[in-house]
């Protein structure tokens, strides 16, 4: 039979992964010297099934690999080594590489070997080193045992002479092998079947049985479920002698088995008839047996088929015909090998409970539009009128459902994310000689999958930084009075329509005069800037800053916080940081719960309508000549409560005729950017509702100061504003950190 | 049409347990740990069972343990899927009363000649 085995290779694949994420998080939640065994029984199964697996599917680098560890796991689950640090350490390493190579062997790659060969010595150094017993081959059990201790009950003595034969006896051509087999009595409680074996010998060649009744008690002494008889078997066969120690395999520690080889009988045996054999009653193992015996017939039919060879009288054998192999089982089906290519789609798992909701709204919008179209029908009344009312506002209720619905498929919980960052904090903290607990809060809030695969590289980046730049070493904490072990908690939780996600140490905090002093040096502010302490500690957020002296291996890449803000508003979310000196920092990024749909406030210019997110808004107001004024020319500013907001006229921005030019006639709307309030003036405002994106990338191209498109009720496409986009078009970007650094000086000093 | 109860803890090795028994004509029925396979073993007939042996909820030797206490088990073939260091495992098998064992890794022709060891 021929079996695609790479059909099974993606789920193969699959599970192996999560097996390796099940071993990595268990990993580290061991702690060397305090083992729980069930810790280490979930990592051991899990390599194990790697192993099991990557042998059959054929991935023998991986399966090789794999039994190194599995072995060295083996050894501390068994309590033959005690679990130490750097075991673990190489267990983790052994997982990043067993990563790397599934990786590339799904790819359809050869994998890099460097690394596993690498690891494996050092677990072989570990196995021989300390524990050289600890390899020992296994497969010692074997018929030398049983020739060396021939049951004395036996009336067939095996031969000495015969039995050292036993190792010349291996070349090719046909043999006489004779074979002696005692089963203790407990043979068919194991489920096993002399009768198979001898079937399965009879498909090798030539074969006689000759049974043996001589344990067979009296009848009141008789346990029907037990195997009395023993055998000697001859066999005409090229085999050798591994091929008849297979057959019995299973029954070598529970039977007396002796197998030798007459070497002379070769030619004979194929020529002629079996001579060992007494005169008896012929009958073949494939036949139901129903040969009438002279004593007790009744109690065969308790017996198991097997024992039922024939329990004649003492020293009565029987011989059996010879047999013809024949392959009962010939299916030979062959299936037609269609390459496949292993679909590198995303796929997320979703809960069935999930899809059910999903059924049971997808039925409710058939009905309800069945009982529309019924509505629709014939001629219309006002009574129909009402009643097709009602079925819209209960079509609208069911989309609405089916929307939110929708939405949850693609919602997972935020744990996907934290999952990596036990291994992560525990590299790191390795590395900078710092002693760190990680907390993980909220694992359970629900996230867009897309906005989950984006905020894992900013928190990294955050985490790095923390336990880099935020935590202190053991000693300085120690003598700060502080516990020896810094704490960094990951905490998730939903803020209205957001999810909220904090990064919180209990490090150092930020000195706001140190970051003073570098943006002074970098040329970020002037002395003049007069700045709160939160205002400094944002500018940690601005391309180019770095306050380590020396730039490190883990946080200083050369990526900043600046990317790490603009990743995340490229989210359309926020991140700010809290910090207090000597006590810790706290980083929140605040993120839309997903991409794909957003709440916008619809506005209008010069006829056109355009949607500003509504996260973004903070106010809209209407200008009384008074708080309007004008600085250099172009930048109109408003004045409010002591801060002078950029006025930017979106007419002008996307060059509408037909708008209101008076600034006092129409509305401004202030939002939220990147460092401070800008204002939007609009011609008005008509309602707020949510609308579902559309990329113009994908339908379009990219266009600035859009982030995308949607279609609104009327059928009329609505360009939705990018608020950091329309500010870098409207050319404020350069003058954006002083106006807002510039907040409580006045007029003049800005324009310098 | 002979009956077989398999089961593994790993999704893709059930996988092509199963689909190699069915393409040979075995109907197979399949359970993700030992707890599963007791449950169904006690509510259907199997002419044989092939389980792992590193299971979570309930490995396969205490599964092999428990059938074999019930009275349609007595004699009924329970072979083991074991690694080939796992001599002990093949004793402590045998202490449970397993039949045999198959040693892993193994392709479907393997498989098959093994069954046919125990079902003919």
């Amino acid at each position: 039979m021929s079996i695609d085995l790479s059909q099974f290779y993606e789920v193969f694949f699959e599970e192996s992964f999560e097996g390796l994420d099940i071993m990595e998080s268990e990993l580290l939640a061991l702690t060397p010297g305090d083992v729980d065994s069930e810790t280490l029984n979930t990592i051991f199964r899990a390599a194990h099934s790697i192993k099991g697996g990557s042998g059959t599917f054929g991935f023998s680098v991986i399966a090789d690999f794999t039994h190194e560890l599995e072995t060295l796991l083996d050894q501390i689950r068994e309590g033959q080594r005690t679990l130490e640090t750097y075991h673990v350490d190489l267990f983790l390493r052994s997982i990043d590489c067993l990563r790397d190579m599934l990786n590339a062997l799904k790819d359809e790659e050869e994998p890099d070997t460097s690394q596993s060969s690498e690891i494996t010595k050092k677990f072989l150094a570990i196995l021989s080193g300390e524990n050289p017993e600890a390899n020992q081959d296994d497969n010692s059990a074997t018929v030398v045992e049983s020739l060396n201790e021939p049951s004395s009950e036996s009336s067939l003595e095996p031969s000495d002479e015969s039995s050292t034969d036993d190792n010349i006896a291996q070349d090719d051509g046909a043999k006489r092998w004779n074979i002696f087999f005692k089963p203790e009595s407990h043979l068919f409680k194991t489920g096993n079947e002399p009768l198979f074996m001898f079937q399965e010998l009879a498909d090798l060649g030539e074969l006689s049985v000759e049974a043996f009744t001589d344990n067979i008690p009296l009848f009141h002494d008789l346990v029907a479920d037990d195997s009395y008889l023993f055998w000697q078997i001859s066999l005409n066969s090229d085999c050798n002698k591994e091929k008849i120690e297979e057959i019995f395999e299973w029954v070598l520690d529970d039977a007396e088995l002796v197998i030798s080889c007459e070497e002379d009988s070769c030619e004979e045996g194929n020529s002629a008839a079996p001579d060992t054999g007494i005169e008896g009653i012929d009958f073949g193992f494939f036949e139901p047996i129903d040969t009438p015996v002279e004593a007790e017939p009744e109690i065969l039919a308790t017996l198991p088929t097997a024992a039922a060879t024939t329990p004649a009288p003492a020293q009565t054998s029987v011989t059996t015909s010879p047999i013809t192999s024949e392959d009962t089982n010939n299916t030979t089906t062959t299936i037609t090998k269609e390459p496949k290519k292993s679909a590198e789609a995303a796929s997320i798992r979703v809960s069935i409970e999930k899809v059910d909701t999903l059924i049971n709204m997808v039925g409710e919008l058939v009905i309800t539009q069945a009982m529309l179209s019924q509505y629709g029908e014939g001629e219309f009344t006002e009574n129909r009128r009402m009643l097709m009312q009602e079925g819209l506002a209960q079509l609208a209720h069911h989309t609405r459902e089916l929307q939110e619905s929708v939405m949850q498929i693609r919602m997972l919980p935020i744990s996907f994310v934290f999952s990596r960052f036990p291994r992560l904090v525990r590299d790191i903290s390795q590395k900078l000689g710092k002693l760190v607990e990680l907390k993980l809060l909220g694992e359970g809030t629900e996230l867009d999958k897309t906005v989950m695969e984006k905020i894992s590289d900013p928190m990294v980046h955050l985490i790095r930084n923390s336990l880099d730049h935020g935590l202190e070493t053991p000693d300085k904490r120690v003598a700060m009075g502080k516990p020896e072990s810094g704490t960094v908690t990951l905490n998730a939780f939903h803020q209205g329509g957001n999810i909220v996600i904090e990064i919180i140490d209990d490090g150092s905090g930020i000195d706001h005069n140190v970051i003073r002093q570098k943006a002074l040096e970098k040329g970020l502010i002037d002395v003049n800037n007069d700045l709160t302490e939160q205002e400094i500690i944002d500018l940690i957020f601005l391309p180019g800053f770095s306050t380590k002296a020396e730039v490190s291996d883990l946080s200083g890449r050369g990526v900043g916080m600046d990317v790490v803000r603009r990743n995340i508003q490229e989210l359309n979310g926020s991140v700010e940081v809290n910090s207090v000196i000597n006590q810790g920092s706290t980083f929140s990024i605040r993120l839309p719960l997903t991409l794909a749909i957003l709440d916008g406030q619809l506005v209008t210019v010069g006829g056109n309508t355009y949607i500003i997110p509504l996260v973004n808004i903070i106010e809209s107001i209407q200008m009384t000549p008074k708080q309007l004024n004008n600085v250099g020319g172009d930048l109109e500013l408003f004045r409010q409560r002591e801060e002078y907001i950029p006025i930017i006229r979106l007419h002008q921005v996307f060059n509408h005729d037909g708008a209101i030019e008076n600034l006092t006639e129409g509305i401004l709307i202030i939002v939220e950017s990147d460092n401070g309030h800008v204002g939007l003036y609009v011609d008005d405002l008509l309602a707020q509702q949510q609308v579902v994106i559309k990329s113009l990338e994908a339908n379009y191209q990219r266009v600035e100061g859009i982030s995308g498109a949607t279609i609104l009720g009327d059928g009329t496409i609505s360009l939705i504003i990018d608020i950091t986009g329309i500010i870098s078009l409207a050319g404020l970007r350069k003058q954006k950190n002083r106006i807002n650094h510039n907040n409580h000086n006045n007029q003049q000093q800005m324009m310098a | 049409m002979k009956r077989i109860l398999a089961v593994d803890d790993s999704a893709s090795m059930r996988q092509m347990v199963v689909f190699t028994l069915k393409k040979a004509g075995y109907e197979v029925v399949d359970a993700k740990d030992g707890i599963e396979a007791l449950e169904i073993a006690k509510s259907q007939s199997f002419d044989a069972v092939i389980s792992d042996v590193n299971m979570p909820n309930m490995d396969g030797i205490t599964l092999i343990k428990h059938l074999r206490t019930l009275p349609s088990y007595k004699f009924t073939p329970l072979l083991m899927l074991t690694t080939e260091s796992g001599t002990d495992k093949k004793h402590e098998g045998r202490a449970a009363g397993a039949t045999g064992w198959i040693v892993k890794p193994f392709n479907p022709d393997q498989l098959l000649a093994v069954i046919q060891k125990v079902i003919r």
